[in-house]
């Protein structure tokens, strides 16, 4: 999975069957810590509801989102299953 | 999914089986200010309408054959869908 802030909607009239009445995100990818964007961007259907510039879970994995979407054979590779609450990353210093 | 931009368009007419009506249209990937990102690709049209110069959205690998009619068509990029708008959230 990967970490991603929302920083855009697609719009989108003309696309494949699963898209429909989907909402489409643009998701800028972020490092690790959820701080640094890596520079990378892509686009994700929402599931659960997330906003502008919230941090978010990308699943990137086909299989898996169309077991979210429950749709047996779409083109669908990328969907937010989460909204962000706090990310912890090993701190330099071991205790 | 990624935003890509149609520049062109490949004809090939002596292809493996399974790629009949197959129509193929060069994308290059950008990001959401037409900045160009990596190398351009020849990606399967998914929704048939998608002419040049126009702002698209491609998946790869399995979902490309996923997005054609057929079943399992042999192609490893697709456009799914014509982005009207990239709108500032």
């Amino acid at each position: 999975m990967k970490i991603g802030k929302v920083s855009g909607t697609v719009v989108s009239t003309i696309n494949a069957p699963v898209f429909e009445a989907r909402r489409l995100l643009l998701c800028d990818l972020l490092d690790e810590t959820g701080k640094k964007p890596e520079g990378r961007s892509l686009i994700a259907v929402d599931a659960v509801g997330a906003g502008a510039g919230e941090t978010v879970l990308i699943l990137d994995e086909g299989n898996s989102a169309r077991q979210v979407v429950d749709l047996e054979d779409a083109p669908i590779r990328a969907v937010i299953v989460g909204i962000v609450d706090e990310i912890e990353v090993e701190s330099k210093t071991r205790r | 999914m990624e935003l890509a931009r149609v520049i062109g368009t490949v004809v090939a007419t002596q292809q493996v089986e399974g790629l009949e009506g197959v129509k193929f249209l060069i994308v290059q990937p950008v990001d959401r200010n037409d900045k160009k990102i990596g190398e351009p690709v020849v990606a399967a049209d998914g929704v048939a309408m998608a002419g040049p110069g126009e702002l698209v959205y491609i998946v790869a690998s399995r979902e490309a054959s996923l997005a054609l009619p057929e079943k399992f068509v042999p192609v490893d990029h697709a456009i799914v869908g014509i982005v009207d708008a990239v709108s500032e959230v």
